[in-house]
């Protein structure tokens, strides 16, 4: 059953910390240590420390890499500083997502694109197809280990172990330096809405930036998370999830990330389809739901508006936070407003809920 | 982990408590653990007929959905109205303040099917030992991975 699993070097740590492993992705993951919903709370409250080495890392490099990346992908690359990160789609020709990722501007003409592992290989190749002029694509995937230490405590547990001058890390930017003597890039970026921090580290060193994380971060309250309250914690947030939110047949118009695609941008791949569905206006939309009767809906379950079939729900689960039944669902786009009574089919029962604003949980 | 005596259990993991004709079914201590923190339980309606091997219910997790099979055919007679409001209780007492409906069992021949105690403490043995054994072939290969670098 778990033959031709991957492993982050973790593995072993995340065993003996008695983590619940779960495949995910191709990988063998820790889905949870003491339990979902504790380990959600103390991210919302304190800091959580995860292993997302899953994640693949893929790099551009070379004297076009700027013109590369701005075709390839739906943000403005060139408005990045070095030093600083971008939240991006790669898109086919149909306008659809071949993954929603990371750009880290590393130097002018050097870019790290953090990938879903779900994905990893598949960018991978879909990049190199689309290389043109002096570019080098390389997957440095297994170079890279990454830890993301996030929670309103987590510049409180990271500052003693580091030179660095966290403070001056402004949100989506990062920095190089040593973390307990260990060579990092250290972004604060993260998926759980909260303040904190991911830390890209040779894999090699993975396991003892874990220890000394947990280590000083104990006595702030910080605990191990696994994917399980990674995936609740960004659903709050309303942080599409490649595979539910997104795919290649959704395109960003549609998803509510309009805000990502530049089309101030001259050219890029899936540009012309775009345009087109923002003059005709989009047939389905992303929308928030919050059940106004007992029950969770989960992804798949079928959308209706009056009896009507309306759309499918992406994602769903009871909210940690706010105690809340929530959902995310493409609907058809008269059925999008908020306010709208929607039903959701639950095993054959119709539950009534209300499309809602996004994100449902705020800091 | 605890098997209490005296409770006849199913290889979906519920137990059964039978008194004459009637039998109280939940979820056994070992299921609770593999499912995590319970949020949200479906019971079936006082009345309703539940079908021995059929889902009559479904409890869920943060993360997933999982049926609850009925162990015995019967009538609803009754559920336990803590639930809904507190399916956390399940996690704390599943063989207690946690159980799930009770029934007039149609055919009490249903039970022949059920293991005892001993035999359900076994059976999960059986299944923790299967996880464990894979584990240690996993080690063993990482230790020859080792070696060869």
């Amino acid at each position: 059953m778990t033959q031709g699993l991957k492993r982050t070097p973790l593995y072993a740590a995340h065993r003996r910390a008695g983590a619940k492993v779960v495949e995910f992705a191709g990988w063998e993951m820790p889905v949870q240590y003491r339990g979902v919903i504790e380990e959600h709370l103390a991210v919302r409250s304190r800091a959580g420390l995860f292993d997302v080495s899953h994640m693949g890392e893929i790099e551009v490099e070379g004297a076009d890499a700027v013109e590369f990346c701005q075709r390839i992908s739906a943000n403005d690359v060139a408005r990045m500083k070095v030093s600083q990160a971008q939240y991006n789609l790669l898109l086919n020709d149909r306008g659809g997502v071949v993954d929603d990722v990371i750009f880290y501007r590393l130097e002018p003409n050097h870019f790290l694109i953090c990938v879903n592992a779900a994905n990893s290989d598949k960018d991978f190749r879909w990049i190199r197809e689309h290389a043109e002029g002096k570019v080098e694509v390389a997957d440095a995937s297994a170079r890279y280990a990454q830890l993301a230490l996030q929670g309103p405590l987590a510049e409180k547990i990271l500052q003693p172990l580091t030179a660095l001058k966290l403070g001056e890390i402004k949100s989506f930017y990062f920095g190089f330096g040593d973390v307990a003597s260990i060579r990092c890039l250290v972004a604060r970026t993260g998926y759980t809405g909260e303040d904190g921090f991911e830390l890209y580290c040779p894999s090699g060193d993975a396991e003892r930036l874990w220890n000394a994380l947990m280590e000083f971060g104990a006595a702030e309250g910080l605990v191990p998370v696994g994917l399980g309250a990674r995936d609740t914690l960004r659903l709050e947030k309303a942080y599409p999830l490649y595979g539910h939110e997104l795919d290649d047949t959704t395109t960003p118009l549609e998803a509510g990330l309009e805000w990502v695609t530049k089309f101030s941008k001259p050219a890029f791949i899936g540009r012309e389809v775009l345009v087109r569905q923002k003059e005709e206006g989009v047939k389905r939309r992303l929308v928030g739901l919050e059940l106004r009767e007992p029950g969770i809906a989960r992804g798949d379950y079928p959308l209706f508006k009056d009896g009507q079939p309306v759309g499918r729900v992406t994602s769903g689960t009871k909210s940690p936070s706010l105690g809340k039944s929530i959902a995310l669902g493409y609907v058809a786009r008269e059925a999008a407003a908020i306010g709208n009574a929607i039903d959701v089919e639950i095993r054959g029962r119709k539950v009534r809920a209300e499309v809602v604003p996004l994100p449902f949980y705020r800091r | 982990m605890e098997f209490p005596e005296g409770l006849k259990f199913s290889k979906e993991h519920e137990w059964v408590l039978v008194e004459g004709k009637t039998a109280t079914i939940g979820i056994t201590e070992f299921a609770q653990e593999e499912l995590g923190d319970i949020v949200y339980v479906e019971l079936p309606e006082v009345g309703e007929k539940i079908v021995k091997d059929d889902p009559f219910g479904a409890v869920e997790s943060v993360k997933a959905v999982s049926d609850v099979y009925a162990p015995v055919s019967g009538t609803v007679l009754e559920i336990n109205d803590l639930l809904p409001d507190n399916p956390e209780t399940i996690n704390d007492d599943p063989y207690g303040d946690g159980w799930m409906i009770r029934v007039e069992m149609t055919d009490s021949d249903d039970l022949k099917d059920l293991m005892s105690a001993e035999e359900y403490a076994e059976y999960v043995e059986q299944q923790k030992e299967a996880d464990d054994e894979d584990e240690e072939d996993e080690e063993e290969e990482d230790d020859e991975e080792k070696d060869k670098s």
